[in-house]
């Protein structure tokens, strides 16, 4: 397991967590309206993650978390397709239906709306989870890794 | 006659080139490992200039934040020091 790093690193790590974390999290709710995603999102969080295990070492994540997490990405993605059926798989029904995601967008040059695009924005978080769950995972095994040398 | 996009598209230009010339230069892992972080950093202010958000919000995340993780863990996993 990894050490910890210095007390500047530790305490610029721990201000800049939360930020970053948000930022990932606006990028994957934001998918379907602004520039990025799921896996942009999800990369920026994984980062977040990534400048934890680096700067606090290793003990703060378990691999559990991260591994269900990534479960639950693949599981609502599959979910997302699967609640189209009736038309198609992936097709998108849950779009102007009302509901969650459902709202209708009006044409011309108007403020984008939050709750609109059907199973896009579901997917998208779907995606974000997936890739925040195997790159954390990643970066977990690597930090690891790096202090179990065999001897020989 | 350049105007003032074209000339700041050639100083991050000059820059993504300086900082790869300290990646291969640096004796120090670490500090080679922090240039090549930032000479990804510098290339996705460029995607972003080129008028490329997406890609430059991936080549942030993945190429400037987890490639130096990744790379500090293989540095601490092995010697700190470039030695031949």
């Amino acid at each position: 397991m990894m050490r910890p790093m210095s007390k500047i690193v530790r305490s610029m790590g721990g201000v800049l967590y939360p930020l970053i974390a948000v930022f990932g999290g606006y990028l994957i709710l934001h998918g379907h309206l602004t520039p990025g995603g799921g896996f942009q999102g999800g990369a920026v969080a994984a980062s977040a993650v990534a400048l934890v295990v680096v700067a606090y070492g290793g003990t703060l994540y378990k691999k559990g978390v991260l591994s269900t997490v990534e479960s639950f990405g693949l599981l609502l993605f599959l979910g997302a397709g699967l609640i189209g059926m009736s038309a198609a798989f992936f097709a998108n029904t849950l779009a102007n239906a009302g509901g969650l995601f459902g709202d209708a967008v009006s044409f011309g040059v108007t403020d984008a709306g939050l709750n609109t695009g059907g199973t896009v924005p579901l997917m998208n978080i779907a995606v974000g989870c997936e890739v925040i769950g195997g790159l954390g995972l990643i970066i977990l095994a690597l930090s690891k890794a790096a202090f179990t040398r065999e001897v020989d | 006659m350049i105007s003032l996009a074209d000339g700041v598209q050639i100083v991050v230009l000059a820059g993504i080139v300086l900082s790869a010339l300290f990646v291969v230069r640096m004796r120090d892992l670490i500090s080679a490992a922090v240039a090549l972080g930032a000479c990804s950093l510098l290339l996705s202010l460029e995607f972003y200039i080129l008028q490329a958000p997406d890609v430059a919000i991936a080549e942030a995340g993945v190429g400037a934040a987890l490639t130096t993780a990744i790379f500090i863990f293989a540095i601490k996993g092995t010697q700190r020091r470039e030695d031949y």
